[in-house]
């Protein structure tokens, strides 16, 4: 690990200075919301307002009319690398993220070989930072090969470099490996991320309502979420992990989060974009852009999200960046592969919670840097004087229209494709270096 | 938000047929009523009628079917088509070639419709959304979703019955969860101005939310025959037993099976229909199954009426549009 930090490291150290003049400055973290200068050098932030003595700017990046945030960190986000770069390499799906303003992202272990052991866990670190532009973490797996019958070596795992633990999308069916798992990591300090579904009812592709029943598609139940849910909370109760639920779908996985929340509980949970803007309807015939797991649910639903997002039960917005091949989405529906490719649709249509729900600007950008990086347990996703210089510039106004050829990813996979949506990332910023701008900068 | 209805093309004539959702009354009293001339050409020395000559029909059937396939391919050389069959069964798919470069490759040799039966709910839209346009697709069984020739063929026994639609209450029985059947029958009655249509099984057969398709449910079924115009009995799938969704046959027989005790609940004249192949004793007793109120045999000699109407209405208009663009070139306009 310390060698690739020291990679790292010496890499942004040769970072140039740069300023970033006249735009609306918003780090949630410090609560600053105001027009003015940033300073970034050797890869830091070293000023915020006035350019310090003896700096010499060597690039200025006008910012006018924009606004300048700290770079976004998705929480869930497939690279597909190693093993399947037809669908995605840590190099195409690094430059998406941050052609939609992220600079760090979070890649779940059922990859191929899963992130259960150190090795892996360098492997994939080493690459991004040699192919990649975003910084990637990973999570290891909380059960070997995510089988869920014995746990993984999740402290070794912790000291490789991994953020957090999960079982992905493979349900623990054991409750007791449940109960040692969560014990375990507990033990150590490691976040327990977990995609609530029971095994048992999960065995369909769409949202069981009228959609799913006018199309003759087999069902998966709010159940299988809140019977997950609930079971899990007892053992978080019983064991005092610290655990964070991924993609909620239901107004009812809210309430149980928010009641869990209430008694006290250190639990977070996540939604995302696409939840919050579709529902079970979209699929309309059969459209396999809007096949995704857990399912796109009611609008009853869909309300319940965007009201827990914006008091907070919900603490901050994925990508679930899924990118697929075309042939993975030309099929019947329920044989597609499910999952959106999502990170450059991320931050306009978190930025549409403004109009449509009466979010603050900064409380969007809070859910998007600050807040996921505390899921964490890192200091980014802020502004800081001496952070890392990862920055985010958008325009709030500027309205464009999705359209999937054009997206830098590899997966053509989005349902939004023809949405005109507001908000565009115009450059962004890793680690002092400009990673990404959509105009030639002086 | 309303999807585009591929299944009519931009004059709003029948472009695919693909599911009974997406027409209006006229368009499926259109069907019922071209159907009308061909249920007697079966009565004529000569059977055929000349409507398709030269046209290419492809039943591509990648799931096994026995008399869905031969009334396609019936009703096809009646209207004096060409027919070409193809069963593939899903591990062949499964080689590596992908379903639509499998139709590419069927397209290039020219055919002029499809006629596509598939284990999976949507793949008949998902052909239709990627043929050539010249090509029409008719769904002959999606998955649980959708046989819509089936259920027009059930809508022309029912009125060469009851004439009315309007004032009918029809009962369907038994697994509605895995009927594509059913859920055909539910939009056409309903769409057909049907006052009552009732759907009777265990909770473990009945979709969630059904009642958004306009149908009442019931768990009884001597409740559900009470007054009933019409009976539609449907297969049961042995399978079913397996996965907790039913006890036993016998179970199934005594609670859902229709016998001729249960029958007398229902109107005098009530019909008794069967998409089969029938399980006698499983879901309907042998004795009205040979009955005087079955209609079921009547159902398959319709079904060939139907899919000649169906398959004349969709490509015949690709005819018409032929003729009627060079009538247009030779009457400057004028058509």
């Amino acid at each position: 690990m310390s060698d690739i930090s020291q990679l790292t490291s010496a890499l942004s150290s040769n970072s140039p200075a740069i300023s970033i003049i006249n735009g609306r400055i918003i780090d949630p973290a410090n609560n600053i919301d105001e027009q003015t200068d940033i300073h970034l050098q050797y890869g830091k932030i070293i000023a915020i307002g006035k350019t310090p003595e003896n700096f010499v700017a060597q690039q200025v990046i006008d910012a006018s009319e924009k606004v300048v945030c700290p770079g976004l960190i998705d929480l869930r986000f497939r690279l597909r690398d190693p093993s399947y770069e037809k669908r995605g390499s840590i190099s195409s799906e690094t430059r998406a993220a941050v052609a939609g303003g992220v600079t760090a992202l979070c890649c779940p272990p059922d990859t191929d070989p899963i992130i259960d052991n150190a090795a892996m866990v360098k492997l994939i670190r080493l690459k991004a930072e040699i192919e990649g532009v975003a910084k990637v973490y990973t999570l290891s797996a909380l059960t070997q090969q995510l089988e869920g019958e014995k746990l993984s070596e999740m402290r070794a795992l912790k000291d490789a470099g991994c953020v957090g633990t999960t079982n992905a999308l493979r349900p623990v069916k054991s409750t007791l490996v449940m109960r040692r798992a969560l014990e375990y990591a507990a033990s150590h300090d490691i976040t327990v991320f977990i995609q609530a579904v029971d095994p048992w009812l999960s065995d369909g592709c769409a949202h069981e309502g009228a959609v799913s029943t006018r199309l003759g598609l087999a069902g998966i139940p709010v159940s299988a979420e809140t019977i997950a849910i609930s079971r899990d909370l007892q053992l978080i109760e019983l064991t005092g992990a610290k655990a964070h639920f991924c993609q909620l779908s239901s107004a009812k996985a809210v309430q149980l989060i928010q009641q869990a929340q209430a008694d006290g509980l250190n639990v977070s949970a996540d939604v995302t974009a696409h939840h919050l803007h579709l529902t079970e309807m979209d699929i309309g015939y059969f459209d396999s852009n809007c096949h995704v797991i857990p399912p796109l649910r009611t609008q009853r639903d869909q309300d319940a999200l965007r009201q827990g997002l914006k008091s907070g039960v919900i603490t901050n917005i994925v990508s679930d960046h899924q990118p697929h091949s075309s042939d993975a989405k030309l099929a019947p529906f329920a044989e597609t592969e499910a999952g959106i490719s999502g990170v450059e649709t991320l931050l306009p249509l978190s930025l549409k919670m403004i109009d449509q729900q009466g979010m603050h600007l900064n409380e969007v950008i809070e859910r998007l840097t600050v807040q996921p990086a505390k899921i964490l347990n890192l200091s980014e996703g802020t502004l800081s004087i001496g952070a890392n210089a990862d920055v985010c510039i958008f325009d709030p106004e500027a309205y464009w229209i999705v359209d999937r050829e054009k997206l830098l990813s590899r997966g053509k996979n989005t349902p939004f494709h023809g949405w005109e949506l507001k908000g565009k990332v115009t450059c962004t910023i890793k680690s002092g270096e400009v990673v990404f701008a959509t105009e030639t900068l002086v | 938000m309303t999807p585009k209805n591929i299944q009519l093309d931009e004059q709003g004539r029948l472009k695919h047929f693909l599911s009974i959702e997406g027409f209006k009354r006229q368009h499926l009293v259109n069907i019922l009523d071209a159907a009308e001339p061909f249920a007697n050409v079966h009565e004529q020395a000569v059977k055929k009628v000349p409507l398709l000559r030269g046209k290419t029909i492809v039943n591509l059937f990648f799931e096994a079917s026995t008399r869905t396939r031969t009334t396609f391919e019936l009703a096809a050389t009646r209207l004096s088509a060409d027919v070409l069959n193809i069963n593939i069964n899903t591990s062949a798919t499964s080689k590596g070639e992908s379903l639509l470069d499998m139709l590419h490759n069927l397209e290039a040799m020219h055919c002029d419709m499809f006629i596509v039966r598939h284990n999976q709910s949507g793949a008949a839209h998902l052909i239709a959304q990627h043929v050539s346009p010249h090509i029409s697709v008719i769904n002959a069984g999606d998955g649980c979703h959708s046989h819509p020739s089936q259920a027009m063929l059930d809508m022309f026994t029912i009125r060469r019955h009851k004439k009315e639609f309007a004032n009918l209450k029809v009962v369907i029985v038994g697994d509605i969860l895995h009927s594509r059947v059913a859920r055909s029958q539910i939009h056409a009655l309903t769409t057909l101005g049907v006052s009552e249509v009732r759907v009777v099984g265990p909770k473990t057969l009945i979709p969630t939310q059904i009642e958004s398709l306009g149908v009442h449910v019931y768990h009884d079924l001597q409740a559900a025959l009470i007054d009933a115009d019409v009976v539609i009995m449907l297969r049961l799938q042995k399978e079913r037993m397996q996965g907790a969704l039913l006890p036993s046959e016998n179970e199934y027989y005594h609670q859902y099976g229709l016998t001729e005790k249960k029958l007398k609940l229902a109107k005098p004249d009530a019909i008794v229909m069967h998409p089969g192949p029938i399980n006698r004793g499983v879901e309907i007793a042998s004795s009205i199954a040979d009955g005087p109120q079955s209609v079921i045999l009547e159902q398959v000699t319709n079904g060939i009426a139907i899919r000649m109407a169906v398959m004349s209405q969709t490509l015949g208009h690709s005819h018409e549009r032929v003729i009627s663009k060079e009538t247009t070139q030779n009457t400057g306009g004028r058509a």
